[in-house]
Order: C-alpha cells, then sequence, then structure tokens
C-alpha cells in the first residue's frame, strides 16, 4: 500500500498549516532528505522533506490549500515495486493522537473589539503586536526593539516580521542569547533617555534577567526621588505553551505584579494586544506585557486607527451579567467565554471581566461588577499560592464584603511544574468546564 | 601583593614624573581629591555618630581614578559605578550637600532621603547611579553606550566595576554585545586588591584583569590607579580609541582602599603594615601635593587649600543635619511617573 505522507506539526502549537508549493510532482523520484513541498506555519515557512524512499504518487492537498489540520494525509508515495493501483486502496484512518488538541476556534467571537470605536480589519493578535510596534516606531524615533531573533529570523514566534525590513538594523536589533546582558543593557539605554522594547523569546528566559527587571528598572525612580525613571517595555510570550513541559510553560503574572514600579498588562484580544502594548511603549515607566503564544495566531478585529489605544490600568466587561462575576486575563478570557456559554444553557448570568491590566489592578471595575451579581470566580492559568485569584480574593474581601453571597472562588493552574504528557498538560490547566463547574457551585446550583 | 609581580601580560602605565600637566589643571585635580578625600572622612566619622544608617561604602584611597578619568573625559558623556559612588558623584560636579544630605537620610539629598549611599543619581550631571548589586552597572554603562552610538554622539559611558564584580556573568554577556556593536564603553576596573575580604588571587583565576576582555578582542590597559596623571592619560587614550567608533576599551586601575569595604568591616583579612604601606608611598594626594610644590605652589597655598575643603566638607554636613526627614507623604511618591 502507498505511504501517506502527512501534514507534519512543525511546532509545539502548531495545529494547522498551508501548503505553499509542492517541490516534486507525480512520477518523480524521491529519495530521503529531497524537499517535497513548502509548508507555512503561524510561525514559519518550512520545508518538508521526503523520509522514504520511492516514487510520488499522488497530491492529495493542492498547493495553495491553507488550513491544512496537523495529520491530514498530504501525498501519497509508492515504494520500490508497488503499481500505480496501490493508490486506489482505501485510506487507513488517521492516527489520532492520545489527547485530542485543546478545542480552540481558530476566530474568537470578538465581542471586546467589536466595542472597539471605528473601523477595525480582522487581524491576528501577532499582527496586532507588530502593528503596535511599527506605529510606535515611525511616530518615536527613540523607540527601538532587541531581542533574540527578532530580526533577520522575523522573529520567533513571528511577532516583528518585517520590521526589520521597514526600520533596518539600527533599531531593529539581534541579541546573542543573553537574558541578563540585554535586558541590563535595555536598562541603562533607557536611563540613556531612549525607549526600549525588549523582548523575551518567552518569559520563562526573563528569570536570566529578574535583577535588571526588578532592582534595575522597577525601582530606580523611586531610589532616585524622582529623577530618573525607566521608560523600557518587557515583552514575550507568557504561559503555558503546548507539551513544552515545565521549564518552558508558566505564568508569571503574579511574580511581575507583586512588584511597585511596574506596570504589567496581559492582553487577551487582538485590540488589547495593540491598543495596551502602544500604551506601554508611550508609557514612561517600565511596563511588562505578557503575551501568550497559543493567542498569537487568533484572529481578532482589530481597531486601525494609529491613535488607538488600550489604556493601562482598565478591566474590561466583556461580557455582562447578573449572577456571577468571573474575572480572567490573557488566554483564559476565552476560557471564561466559553463557560459563560456553558452556564447560559442553565440559566446563569455570567458577566466576564477581561482584567487586561494586573498592575495596577482596576479593582473599581470587579467590586462594581461584585456588587452587581454578589459572587464572584477568579480565573487564571497560574499557580494558585499568592497568585492574581489570591489577590483578588483578599480585595474584594476588603472593599465588597458586605455584597457577597457566596465565598470568592479561584480557578487556577494546578499547583505542579508543568507536565508533558498531554492528559496530563490538560488536567493542570483549567477549561471552560472547570471555571463552569465553579460558577455553579457560588451560585448553589451544582 | 606577589600577583602583580607575576603580571607581565599587561601594559603598566608606570607614573610619568615628566607628565605634561599645568600647574593649574594639578591644582584642579588635586582639589577634586582632596575634596573626596575630606568628604569621605567625615562620612565615616558622621556614619560612627549613627547620623548615617545602612551600608557606607568609602573611596579614601581610589581618589585619583574617579578624577582622573574625569580628566580625560569630555561633557556629556555618562558615568554609572557601583555602591562605592560617593567620590564618583563628587568628581561629576554633583553637590557635597546633596551627597551628604542623601546620606544622612534627608529631603535634601539628591534621592530626597530615599536611596541611600549606594542609590544617587544625577540627569543633569549625566551620573546614572549608585548601583547596589555587585556588576549590575555593566549591562547598565553598555546601554548608556548604546544610546550614545544610536543618537550618532561622540560621547561615552564610563562605566566602573570593582575587582570583586568581574567574576560576574553580565560583566562577560556586556563585553560581547560591546565589542560586537562597538559600543562606545570605557570598562574601569578599580582593582583595590579586595572584593569585600576576599583578595583578587582568591577570587581571580588567569591573569591580570586588564585582559578579561581579551576574547572579545577589546584591548586592555593596567594603569597605576594611584597617579592621577597616569589616570588621565591611560583615559584619554582610551575613549580616543571607544569615540572614534572602534568600540569598547578596558581600564585596570592599580587601585587601593584603606578603609574597609564598608563600615562594618574588621579587616581581618589583611595586615595593618600593608595598607600603612600604600598610604605612605602610594598615596595619590600625597603624590600629587609633592608634584604642586615641586611646581613652586607654597605650604601657604596648600594648607588654603585644605582650609577651603574642610569649609565645603562642614557646609555639606551642616545642611546635611538640619535638612529635614522627607514627609510621610513621600513614602508613596515616586514609584511612577504620572503622565
Amino acid at each position: 500500500m502507498a505511504t501517506q505522507i502527512l501534514m507534519p506539526a512543525l511546532s509545539p502549537t502548531m495545529t494547522e498549516g498551508t501548503i505553499v508549493a509542492w517541490h516534486r510532482q507525480p512520477g518523480d523520484q524521491v529519495i530521503p532528505g529531497d524537499v517535497i513541498a513548502e509548508i507555512e506555519t503561524d510561525k514559519a515557512t518550512m520545508e518538508l522533506e521526503a523520509v522514504d524512499e520511492g516514487v510520488l504518487g499522488r497530491i492529495l492537498v493542492p498547493a495553495g490549500s491553507e488550513n491544512i489540520a496537523v495529520n491530514t494525509p498530504i501525498c501519497l508515495l509508492l515504494a520500490e515495486g508497488e503499481e500505480e493501483t496501490a493508490l486506489e486502496q482505501p485510506l487507513p484512518p488517521v492516527p489520532a493522537s492520545v489527547t485530542p488538541a485543546r478545542p480552540e476556534p481558530a476566530v474568537m467571537a470578538s465581542v471586546d473589539a467589536k466595542r472597539e470605536p471605528g473601523e477595525t480589519r480582522l487581524q491576528t493578535v501577532r499582527e496586532a503586536l507588530r502593528d503596535a510596534m511599527a506605529e510606535e516606531m515611525l511616530a518615536d524615533e527613540r523607540v527601538f526593539v532587541m531581542g533574540e531573533e527578532v530580526a533577520e529570523y522575523q522573529g520567533a514566534y513571528k511577532v516583528t516580521q518585517g520590521l526589520l525590513q521597514q526600520f533596518g538594523d539600527r533599531r531593529v536589533i539581534d541579541t546573542p542569547i543573553t537574558e541578563h546582558g540585554f535586558a541590563g543593557l535595555g536598562v541603562g539605554a533607557a536611563f540613556g533617555g531612549l525607549r526600549p522594547v525588549v523582548e523575551f523569546m518567552t518569559f520563562n528566559f526573563a528569570m536570566q534577567a529578574m535583577d535588571h527587571i526588578i532592582n534595575s528598572a522597577a525601582k530606580t525612580l523611586y531610589m532616585s526621588g524622582g529623577q530618573m525613571g525607566c521608560p523600557i517595555v518587557f515583552r514575550g510570550p507568557n504561559g503555558a505553551a503546548a507539551r513544552v513541559a515545565a521549564q518552558h510553560s508558566q505564568d508569571y503574572s503574579s511574580w511581575y505584579a507583586h512588584c511597585p514600579g511596574l506596570k504589567v498588562v496581559a492582553p487577551w484580544s487582538g485590540a488589547d494586544a495593540k491598543g495596551l502594548l502602544k500604551s506601554a511603549i508611550r508609557d514612561p515607566n517600565p511596563v511588562i506585557v505578557l503575551e501568550n503564544e497559543v493567542l498569537y495566531g487568533r484572529s481578532f478585529e482589530v481597531p486601525v486607527d494609529p491613535d488607538f489605544v488600550v489604556p493601562i490600568g482598565k478591566a474590561h466587561v466583556v461580557l455582562p451579567g447578573s449572577d456571577v462575576t468571573i474575572t480572567a486575563f490573557s488566554i483564559m478570557v476565552g476560557k471564561a467565554l466559553e463557560a459563560a456559554d456553558l452556564l447560559a444553557a442553565d440559566g446563569i448570568g455570567a458577566e466576564v471581566v477581561n482584567l487586561r491590566t494586573l498592575r495596577p489592578l482596576d479593582i473599581d471595575t470587579v467590586v462594581a461588577s461584585v456588587r452587581r451579581t454578589n459572587r464572584i470566580v477568579s480565573v487564571e492559568e497560574g499557580w494558585p499560592a499568592c497568585g492574581i485569584g489570591a489577590e483578588l480574593a483578599a480585595r474584594v474581601m476588603e472593599e465588597a464584603f458586605d455584597w457577597l453571597d457566596a465565598p470568592v472562588r479561584r480557578v487556577t493552574g494546578a499547583d505542579v511544574p508543568m507536565p508533558y504528557a498531554a492528559n496530563l498538560e490538560q488536567l493542570a490547566l483549567p477549561g471552560a468546564e472547570d471555571i463552569a463547574a465553579v460558577a455553579r457551585e457560588v451560585c448553589y446550583r451544582s | 601583593m606577589a600577583r602583580s609581580a607575576t603580571r607581565t601580560a599587561g601594559r603598566t602605565t608606570r607614573p610619568r614624573r615628566t607628565a605634561r600637566v599645568s600647574r593649574e589643571e594639578l591644582l584642579k585635580l588635586y582639589r577634586m581629591m582632596l575634596l573626596i578625600r575630606r568628604f569621605e572622612e567625615k562620612a565615616g566619622q558622621m556614619y560612627g555618630m549613627g547620623l548615617i544608617g545602612g551600608f557606607c561604602h568609602l573611596y579614601i584611597g581610589q581618589e585619583a581614578v574617579v578624577v582622573g578619568m574625569q580628566a580625560a573625559v569630555e561633557e556629556g558623556s555618562s558615568v554609572v559605578t557601583s555602591y562605592r559612588d560617593h567620590g564618583h558623584m563628587l568628581a561629576c560636579g554633583m553637590e557635597p550637600r546633596g551627597v551628604m544630605a542623601e546620606l544622612t537620610g534627608r529631603v535634601g539629598g539628591y534621592s530626597k532621603g530615599k536611596g541611600g549611599s549606594m542609590h544617587m543619581f544625577s540627569r543633569e550631571k549625566n551620573f546614572f547611579g549608585g548601583h547596589g548589586i555587585v556588576a549590575a552597572q555593566v549591562p547598565i554603562g553598555t546601554g548608556l553606550a548604546f544610546a550614545h552610538k544610536y543618537r550618532g554622539e561622540t560621547s561615552v559611558s564610563l562605566t566602573y566595576l570593582g575587582d570583586g564584580a568581574v567574576n560576574q556573568g553580565q560583566v562577560y554577556e556586556s563585553f560581547n554585545m560591546a565589542a560586537l556593536w562597538q559600543l562606545p564603553c570605557i570598562y574601569i576596573i578599580e582593582n583595590n586588591k579586595y572584593g569585600m575580604g576576599t583578595s583578587v588571587n582568591r577570587a581571580a583565576a588567569g591573569g591580570a584583569l586588564a585582559e578579561r576582555g581579551a576574547a572579545y578582542g577589546i584591548p586592555g590597559t593596567e594603569v597605576d590607579g594611584m597617579d592621577v596623571i597616569a589616570v588621565r592619560d591611560a583615559g584619554r587614550k582610551a575613549i580616543a580609541h571607544a569615540s572614534s567608533g572602534k568600540g569598547p576599551y578596558i581600564l585596570e586601575m592599580k587601585t587601593y582602599r584603606y578603609r574597609g569595604h564598608s563600615m562594618s568591616d574588621p579587616a581581618k583579612y589583611r595586615t595593618k603594615d600593608e595598607v600603612q604601606r600604600m598610604r605612605q608611598e602610594h598615596d595619590p594626594i600625597d603624590n600629587a601635593r609633592q608634584r604642586l610644590a615641586r611646581a613652586g605652589v607654597s605650604d601657604g597655598d596648600l594648607k588654603a587649600i585644605d582650609r577651603e575643603i574642610r569649609a565645603v566638607v562642614t557646609d555639606a554636613v551642616d545642611f546635611a543635619q538640619s535638612s529635614p526627614e522627607p514627609d510621610p507623604a513621600e513614602l508613596f511618591t515616586d514609584i511612577l511617573v504620572q503622565d
């Protein structure tokens, strides 16, 4: 029987790809290492090489086909001696992975973005972030971008795609792999009057740079009696990616939100991403922008106005409801909206608050919501101890105790280092069902 | 120290009795070194009286390093250093009053009393701190150099670090980027022979600290850091190199601190004789005074300078004691720039 060649997974979070071109045609002999096709993922364009020897029998997915799911058969290879009739035999079922990928719609309901004023266009979060940087670089000569692979590689996650071509290597700078060093260098450049945007390939690696983020960037304004601040943006993907295990999957939200002298934002939608990053670059303080790798490829309606910004320090009620408040940020806003759908089926109206900024926390919006719903469930991907939910629980108790009809509850990531196994990883992360279950409990409807 | 005798790799700029320096310039340098010396002696006394708290790292013995470098550098260049920073601030032209009042934690201090000995800054004088974490100022100084280059200026970053800091990884991360991008950064290693209580030869493997940039192609020179003119001349050479676009330069200043690492240092790791010998034979201020005498400056004139400096320091002390403590409301200001 002919060998099926499947759409390969070319990154931890890739779920689909585009066949850009076929480099071999039916009837061509191929040997291992031959490039048979070119595949574009959301991160890069890669070459697909043959692993087996044979003759290309049939192309199943023509060039130019988009959104081809991983593991879809894309062509058939005939081994030596196999007749073309082998191509006519029925295809065996595609092997399913043990645990299916978490279901995520490719285009999120852009409830949030639709409320943004003015003209919008459908964009991925990745493109929204890139546009935010490009617009601010056009507006302010002091703004430059530095980090690992931001320039020639076009961004390890393609967030800085095209910036090198647009602005040149004076303002888009590839650094060596040297987080402690380039974070400190960025701080010095900010002291010296520039506006650095420092990309961490992921925030997991920013632990190497923590001393400069906290001791050098966050504290200097205070230590100088207000004389010298540090206008710098540290940005990059934060939180769990997919199947990369403990050292590459961690939510640092509460680490940064703990520290005075920093502002911390965690966008969910494309509009959040663009508007908050633009605000961060314009801000005279050090701002941590916690992006999310899984969200990079999601599309949302994003305002096109170059003056569009999302103010730092303001939460946003994404979905109004009267029975229970669900707070979330970053990728968990999507989960909270899914949970709200599940709850609506039970007749429970959930109000979903997208926190957007974690420091300063917009406690007023949260408290106002709790006064309407009398119940609150906090959702985050990070660990429970000393987390964002722990802080919210304390603040809500301090400021809205008399309005609470049920204990404040938290839905968090499991209190364990992130496991690799697909089933365990899924168990470690909060899902819509987990959120809905806790929301039903605080509504005494479980 | 046996160590210096074994070092042959680096080039040491010896004190040159014939170095060209005008009487006026030497007087200016002498005056600044003396100001730092008297200021630091007074700070030590005030610490003993409980008027200065926390950590207090005195610069006594090392005055020629920063004063010589400031004599070499053009206006507009930036300076950043570690926590042994009082001398650097005075040499950059910051007011003794504001520095002393910061030491006493008063509102008249450069940081309104919120920074203390280790954390003072002056944007106006291009002094970027005062950093309390060993070697953290090295990438910061490299970033200041980056900003100079980004704006197309010829000014440079003078980034000071101690012999203890040279074993931190971020120093080499900085050397690498500075060399890669040809940044105008002068790394001035103030080798006072001890990182806290650990002598350099018990902490640093390999040859001269001046050679620590060799792997990155960064030139380095050993300099007699007790001789202000030798420092100035080495500084000029390094600055000419960096500001002409040739990239970073390392100067290893062989110097000595007479006092402990901080005020709470019992100094059991070295003999009194060693300290005494350095004071008697290599003191940078005595050295300059003798040169001035040879150049015909009278004893009376030198004594007048001494009186004048003492008056400046006394004035700073009076100010630092009479300036009020910060208002309690200051606790919650300056955390974020309000836009």
